[in-house]
């Protein structure tokens, strides 16, 4: 029987940088779809990033990631936004071409060592003593491994509705695998159904493009990896136009005939991803809905219209497409649909991904409730690295909500479960000044190279940096004005005779670099890139001081491990009901276990008195 | 790491009380107060002042990082046990900057992270813990009933609304949301903030319990006023005599009630006369009676004139030793029922302590100052040109955060609830 480290169920987004990540730890790797030529395919809109997941895609490439390398590598429309406000919430954006984006995965991933790719359906898991411990393949075969990694999106129970017409499967085109399904569901995990939608497709052909207005890239295209600079491929616009009361009136008047406004659906679908009939029913004062247009490449007529993801019936769908501007005589290419889908509570799994219940089984993407490509490969990311780990007998790596979204992300889904598909949001990290989309190298990729997952080119290129950024801010500091002097040069200062750095003056609102360089002759030497970075990281400098506190005591909190099914019942002063909480958190660390509601000070104590007693005990 | 302090003997009256301050900056802080300090492990007797005020005798006392109970630099002030000197020396060390009250459990915790105790040490802990939910359920069963209950769910949504609406700018950028929400950010901030004030300004009970209370004795001449007085004192303070009108002034008497310093005021008998003495009397008496904060009525079978009763107004028959009546009475020659009204004007008092606004808490005093100072500093970030809703944001999050105990978690998923019922997201 063939044996890998680890093996990988599933191509999509979760799964590839699941693959890669844990072949970059050096676990020998195998990667099993059900067509190759599916690996990295955009089922959805054909866009990667935004606010909250551009900082993800940002997070994955500090790690030396793929996500990032491939939307650059396709991306024909980059766009930073919230480009005027803060760096912290700026979070970059692109349209990528379907085709471009999944070639990029693809050839990354023939090129990565340690992984094979392997054409095949998973039809059930090995299990050994109660543990993962390989696959069956659809023709009796089997692979062994270590950990299996499940990124199969939306195969459980999957139902697609287009008005009454059902059919299971998981995107459009894709079988549903039923074996591997019940073997799931059989482990009785707590689950729960959700619902996500897209729009139909439209012919880019039949659309009147002279009549509406577009929306351009940036000028300065912001890229998403730290190791590019400038677009792969042309850059082009996206089309805007919008619905009227006619669409709207048609889609009132056929309501009872969508999918979710039939009664065919229960799940529950996103608040800030809602069909155009949610739009119309609960905003009914609204007499108009802006929709995108967005091309899905660059050879590829393919458009994507983005706000208008429905479940009526096919000719309703055509009829009220039709009644928008600039679409008066489109031909849709694949009809809008819903989809229906079971998801496990990621409350059952640990802050490796791992599901508790049956160890050495890691589960990535959709299955664990959360919506967005940028979400789910940061999960494969995630359990990639921790399934790697496992494999070499290595303790498993916890990402801290203090360093990370990605941190942010997994302590949501296992603390507190999900009510709607997951999607991450900057308003969801309370350290947002600290987790910039610009510093997730400087934050992560230092614990990235420790971890062996960065590349010798992506090692150097940051080392780089970090000598460049050391300078500057050497210069920075060494450089100083009186307030006299300040002054002069017209910077406005309290005359206080306090002697201020040039990095200290880069902190004030209303000073800039250009500024100080004109005053300072010496920091001419540092560099436009590196004046920028050190200016997006001065700026923050004196809201960050509480904040710095807040993070030290997580850390220290983080820093204690509370192992695996912890006997809280053995803690006398806990109360009965704190007892039950804890139990059933399964709080991987005293910091989780702070997170908790109901846990003060005194019950922490508590517990860190015992773990530091069983510590001692261990030592001798 | 932050300097904390809080109060480590228990709270109410007592001979004596003992604030612990451990932190980096302990012995700083204490110093500000005392002067200079003791060497380490020795008692130094100090006066306590702030800003020149004195605040009380103390015997400090200072243990060195690595020799204390937290393990931290601890720094003891033993001070005199009475609630109105407590106050006042916990409310000296909040205004001292860095300086923050402890948690529950806190400097257990710490003297853990130390290694300072034993697990047989910290399963004591198990009653604190009880204590701290009995205390915070009755806190919040408090704070959420009655007319308080509806102040604070308006500071609630008001934080919430402001914060969402400055989130779906930052979140939802590209979005169909308003791009200027200031205009409203600003005017529920400002709301919240004259509310938080007003409740602010109303904590008056924590200046009462430094200043002490004042209560009057009022009644007809020779109702038994001054007799009670001295029932009251447990000694001769006032002249009593058979005949009416013996008080002309007002005759002051201090006394402790349960940890709470309280004046008694005996008056001159109210009736209305042609004696120019007494009368000057009669009308200090009503003026003093007036200001005071409680009066005692003191009857003898008629109404007292020029004065009535107002709620909160104790009234109680005299001279129980010659009365029949069955109501609520009280002899100064016998001290029949003496003990019971010093017991209701105790329980008043200590009443009106506590429920005076719902900041009877040194704790939620601070808490609304912060609230109240991140509110300002929001608007700041708002009112700049700069276009950086991130950080007015920040500050909206640290004023929730202090306001968390008395309006409970605002969190993120509260946020994007406003967020996702207000505008049509997802385009």
């Amino acid at each position: 029987m063939k044996h890998f480290d680890v093996i990988v169920v599933g191509g999509g987004h979760a799964g590839t940088e699941a693959a890669h990540t844990s072949a970059r730890a050096g676990a020998k790797t195998a990667l099993i779809t059900l067509r190759k030529d599916t690996i990295g395919v955009m089922s959805c809109n054909p866009a990667i990033g935004g606010l909250g997941k551009g900082h993800l895609v940002r997070e994955i490439d500090a790690f030396d990631g793929v996500m990032g390398v491939a939307a650059d590598r396709s991306g024909i429309q980059f766009r930073l936004l919230n480009r005027r406000k803060g760096p912290a919430v700026q979070g970059p954006r692109t349209q990528s071409d379907r085709k471009l984006y999944r070639q990029a995965i693809f050839d990354l991933t023939v090129a990565q060592p340690n992984l094979d790719v392997i054409e095949a359906e998973v039809e059930d898991l090995i299990i050994k003593n109660c543990k993962a411990s390989g696959v069956i393949l659809a023709d009796g075969s089997r692979i062994s491994s270590s950990a299996v990694i499940l990124t199969t999106g939306t195969f459980l129970r999957g139902v697609i509705h287009i008005g009454d017409q059902r059919s299971s499967g998981g995107r459009m085109g894709d079988k549903a695998s039923v074996k591997l399904a019940d073997r799931l569901l059989s482990l009785n995990l707590p689950m729960g159904r959700l619902k996500t939608g897209t729009p139909p497709r439209l012919d880019g052909k039949t659309i009147d493009w002279a009549q509406l207005e577009t929306q351009p890239g940036d000028e300065i295209p912001e890229l998403f990896s730290f190791k590019h600079r400038t677009p792969f491929v042309k850059q082009i616009s996206c089309g805007i136009t919008h619905t009227n009361e006619k669409t709207h009136d048609i889609i009132r008047d056929n309501l009872g005939q969508s999918a979710m406004y039939g009664g065919h659906i229960d799940g529950i679908g996103p608040r800030y991803c809602p069909s155009i009939e949610d739009k119309i029913v609960r905003f009914s004062d609204k007499t108009s809905h802006q929709i995108f247009l967005e091309p899905e490449g660059l050879d590829d007529d393919t458009v994507y219209p983005n706000g208008i993801s429905t479940s009526l019936p096919v000719d309703i769908q055509d009829q009220y497409v039709r009644s928008i501007k600039g679409l008066e005589n489109v031909s849709i290419l694949q009809p809008g649909y819903a989809i229906e889908y079971d998801f496990i509570d990621p409350r059952s799994l640990t802050a490796a991904l791992e599901l508790r219940d049956m160890p050495n089984l890691f589960l990535a993407g959709q299955i664990n409730g959360t919506t967005g490509y940028e979400e789910a490969a940061a999960q494969g990311l995630v359990a990639g690295l921790n399934a790697a780990l496992m494999a070499a007998g290595k303790v498993s790596e916890v990402f801290s909500r203090s360093t990370s979204y990605i941190g942010v992300m997994v302590d949501d889904l296992i603390n507190r479960g999900v009510t709607e598909p997951y999607r991450m949001f900057t308003s969801r990290a309370e350290f947002r000044l600290s987790l910039r989309a610009d510093n997730a190298d400087q934050r992560l990729t230092p614990r990235a190279i420790q971890l062996g997952l960065c590349g010798e080119e992506r090692k150097r290129m940051f080392e780089d940096k970090c000598d460049k950024l050391e300078a500057g801010r050497n210069i920075l500091q060494n450089a100083t004005l009186t307030p006299k002097e300040a002054v002069v040069h017209g910077f406005r200062v309290n005359q206080d005779g306090q002697r201020r750095s040039a990095y200290s003056l880069l902190s004030f609102p209303d000073i800039n670099f250009d500024q100080l360089s004109a005053a300072l002759p010496q920091l001419a030497g540092i560099e436009p890139d590196v004046a920028a970075q050190l200016s997006k990281d001065a700026l923050y400098v004196n809201y960050l001081k509480r904040q710095d506190r807040d993070i030290e005591a997580m850390k220290r909190d983080e820093a204690w491990r509370i192992p695996e099914n912890y006997d809280y019942s053995a803690l006398s002063g806990l109360s009965n009901e704190l007892t039950a909480k804890l139990v059933k958190a399964q709080p991987a660390t005293l910091g989780h276990a702070a997170r908790i509601e109901g846990v003060t000070p005194a019950a922490l104590a508590l517990i860190l008195a015992k773990l530091r007693q069983e510590a001692r005990v261990k030592a001798l | 790491m932050d300097t904390i302090y809080a109060l480590a003997t228990a709270r109410g009256k007592a001979g004596v009380a003992v604030i612990r301050i451990s932190g980096p900056n302990a012995w700083e802080a204490t110093r500000l107060l005392a002067g200079k300090l003791p060497q380490p492990r020795q008692a130094g007797l100090r006066m306590l002042h702030l800003d020149g005020e004195a605040l009380d005798e103390a015997v400090v006392l200072c243990f060195e990082a690595g020799a204390s109970f937290t393990g931290e630099q601890v720094a003891e002030l033993h001070i005199h046990g009475a609630v109105a000197t407590v106050t006042a020396v916990l409310r000296a060390l909040s205004d001292i900057d860095d300086l923050r009250l402890a948690e529950p459990g806190e400097f257990t915790r710490r003297a853990l992270e130390n290694g300072r105790l034993d697990l047989s040490q910290v399963e004591g802990l198990s009653d604190l813990i009880d204590a701290e939910t009995e205390s915070q359920r009755k806190q919040a069963l408090k704070v959420l009933s009655g007319a308080v209950g509806k102040v604070v769910e308006d500071w609630r949504k008001g934080l919430i609304r402001a914060a969402a609406l400055l989130e779906a700018t930052i979140d939802f950028a590209d979005e169909d949301v308003p791009v200027d929400v200031s205009p409203e950010v600003t005017a529920a901030l400002t709301s919240v903030r004259a509310s938080l004030k007003a409740e602010l300004d109303r904590f008056s009970a924590a200046e009462r319990i430094r200043d002490g209370f004042e209560v009057a004795i009022v009644g007809r001449p020779n109702a038994g006023k001054s007799t009670l007085l001295n029932a009251l004192a447990g000694r001769d303070a006032a002249i009593t005599s058979e005949v009416a009108g013996t008080t002309r002034d007002v005759i002051e008497v201090r006394m402790d009630l349960s940890g709470l310093s309280v004046t008694l005021l005996d008056t001159a008998g109210l009736r209305n006369t042609d004696d120019v003495v007494e009368s000057i009397g009669v009308d200090r008496a009503i003026q003093r009676a007036k200001t005071a904060d409680l009066r005692i009525f003191l009857l003898d079978g008629e109404d007292v004139p020029m004065l009535s009763p107002s709620e909160g107004d104790i009234v109680v028959r005299g001279k129980a030793d010659i009365s029949t009546q069955d109501e609520f009475s009280v002899s100064g020659k016998t001290g029949q029922g003496v003990q019971e009204l010093i017991e209701r004007l105790t329980d008043i008092l200590i009443h009106r302590v506590q429920g005076a606004g719902l900041l009877s808490r040194e704790r939620h005093r601070i808490l609304l100052l912060d609230a109240f100072g991140a509110l300002e500093s929001a608007q700041g970030e708002l009112c700049s040109d700069l276009d950086q809703p991130e950080l007015a944001a920040e500050y909206l999050r640290d004023a929730a955060r202090s306001l968390e105990s008395l309006v409970g978690r605002v969190d993120v998923e509260h946020l994007l609830d406003e967020v996702f019922s207000s505008f049509c997201i997802g385009k």
